[in-house]
């Protein structure tokens, strides 16, 4: 699997509401390396306070299109550039980066458990092992029903479970309070989203045994292991978020 | 054809564009995106004689046209990478430069002792001017007489050439060029990072883990091409320009004022393939502008028309 830099061509960009927008993009000849957990390293034009390019993990992979998608929060002046790109612009991407989610072991209960943004290679991910025979049990958590996004594509791949802060809709609280916790037993746990939220999800499969990989947004430059910002503090030392992860299994982070 | 080639003494580089240490990791980082053995040279991420873990996350923020960073020298040691990174990075058909440092002069003798050893490493780039590490680096390359101690120390056992980089983060950097000159290095590259600190406004909070850290990237161009000027007026070895250089344009100023060749730092994070982006566009120039050869336009601004 080779890194590259392309432009690539905006075939839709579709905003969800106020603070998400999807961008789907045409892949270049040899998309089906895409591995769920990566992200691409994109350059934003057009926004002189905008640096560095901003990572974004690979939402959604169509391999009969040859599209890709990116699922993108509008957290600065950045990613409100991006989103005001149209059909037919180009983007400019190094991508695919960073390693991938491991696939779960034969009859393993499997729950993806995402939080905001943090949904976003969760969509990947899931409908990747359904394609190998999986139907994982989803808990997305969002502020309100309002900030909802992407459910009818859940749905597609698992039961799908909502938890609201203000419990406008599905179970009110974090999706660390949500009753399947207590009802259902897995034996494997996939989780993106705040630190805080995957601190709390890492903590508990810690003390019941359940395997658990979490997918991390540390700050980066670079996006290929040369310039060493976005360390986390492993039990092999300091690793590479971009190289070594986004993806880790919780028992090697120093939490 | 143009001649792109110039020299540190007897070592020949085929092209005046390198890579700025702690921004091309060991050249492999790249491999996908460009063919390194094309570059003049890369100098490789800092090394120590101890491995080093570094600094704390968060180890950079972005700024306006720049970025600041707090890495301190994250590597595994000279033992490692002697084993390890060596072996492999001997198929590159370019010039290999370890980034020597050290927290006492005697860590930097020892290491160069060490480098010196090593038959495939035709010269070091000695780092007295990082900025983000607790003892060494930067308090060495900000004191004129610990400048000329750890130059000459280092000279006495290194028999390669040696390169000495400087800080920005003086009050007069030709002095510093000229105590190293004096003191037997074959040339200096400057500037490292110009030493600066940003605060989260929404956390309340200092953004890098060390509150200060070296800023990068465009900002610190046109101080860093004043600096090389200044330099290269004033010291016979050849100067090697560092700071901010994005595009063929950016290091064609620091030639026409001056130095002999350039390194590419932050603009790699951007764009993995501006090293050889610059270098083409070096080329495209001079065939342009009528130039057979790099060195006539080296210094070029100082000439009277």
């Amino acid at each position: 699997m080779a890194k590259r830099i392309n432009d690539l061509k905006v075939i839709e960009n579709k905003r969800l509401n106020n603070d998400f927008f999807i961008l789907e993009l045409a892949g270049d000849n040899k998309i089906d390396d895409f591995k769920p957990g990566q992200f691409a390293q994109v350059r934003v034009d057009g926004s002189p306070e905008t640096f560095l390019r901003r990572p974004i993990s690979i939402h959604d992979v169509d391999y009969d299109k040859n599209t890709f998608k990116l699922l993108i929060q509008i957290a600065g002046p950045g990613t409100r550039t991006l989103s005001k790109l149209g059909n037919g612009d180009t983007l400019n991407l190094v991508y695919p980066l960073g390693n991938s989610f491991s696939l779960p072991k034969k009859d393993e209960k499997v729950l993806l458990v995402g939080g905001g943004c943090g949904i976003a290679p969760l969509l990947f991910l899931g409908k990747y092992i359904k394609s190998n025979g999986y139907i994982p049990d989803i808990i997305l958590g969002f502020r309100n029903s309002e900030r909802i996004i992407e459910f009818e594509e859940y749905l597609k791949i698992g039961n799908v479970f909502i938890t609201t802060e203000d419990g406008s809709m599905g179970e009110k609280g974090y999706v660390t309070s949500h009753t399947v916790f207590s009802t259902r037993r897995y034996d494997r746990i996939y989780c993106c989203g705040p630190d805080s939220m995957m601190k709390a999800i890492s903590g508990y499969c810690k003390k019941a045994n359940i395997i658990c990989e979490v997918s991390l947004e540390n700050l980066m430059a670079c996006g290929i292991g040369a310039c060493l910002c976005c360390i986390v503090d492993s039990v092999k030392g300091n690793l590479c978020t971009c190289i070594d992860g986004p993806v880790f299994n919780v028992n090697d982070l120093k939490w | 054809m143009v001649n792109l080639g110039f020299s540190i003494g007897d070592l020949h580089f085929k092209n005046p564009v390198l890579t700025a240490s702690g921004t091309f990791g060991y050249g492999s980082e790249f491999d996908d995106f460009l063919e390194v053995s094309r570059l003049g040279g890369i100098v490789l991420k800092g090394t120590t004689l101890e491995p080093r873990e570094g600094n704390q996350y968060p180890r950079m923020a972005e700024t306006p046209s720049g970025m600041l960073n707090t890495v301190g020298l994250q590597n595994k040691g000279v033992d490692y990478f002697e084993e390890f990174i060596y072996p492999r990075i001997l198929e590159y058909d370019t010039n290999i430069i370890v980034n020597i440092n050290g927290s006492f002069i005697e860590e930097y003798v020892a290491l160069a002792e060490r480098i010196n050893n090593l038959e495939k490493i035709p010269a070091v780039e000695l780092n007295i001017s990082c900025p983000n590490v607790k003892m060494g680096g930067m308090a060495f390359g900000t004191n004129l007489d610990s400048a000329r101690e750890v130059t000459r120390e280092v000279r006495a056992v290194y028999s390669k050439k040696l390169i000495v980089k400087l800080s920005p983060n003086v009050t007069n950097i030709v002095d510093f060029a000229r105590v190293c000159e004096e003191e037997g290095a074959d040339s200096v590259s400057l500037i490292n990072t110009l030493l600066g600190m940003s605060v989260d406004v929404a956390k309340m909070r200092p953004s890098l883990s060390t509150i200060t850290g070296g800023l990068s990237g465009p900002a610190i161009k046109p101080v860093a091409l004043r600096m090389v000027w200044q330099v290269a007026n004033a010291v016979r070895i050849p100067v090697i320009g560092i700071g901010g250089i994005m595009s063929a344009s950016d290091a064609l100023e620091f030639l026409l004022a001056g130095a002999s060749a350039v390194q590419i730092g932050t603009a790699s994070f951007i764009d993995p393939q501006a090293s050889v982006k610059v270098l083409e566009g070096i080329e495209n120039y001079l065939v342009k502008m009528g130039f057979s050869d790099i060195k006539d336009i080296v210094g070029y601004i100082n000439r009277s028309v």
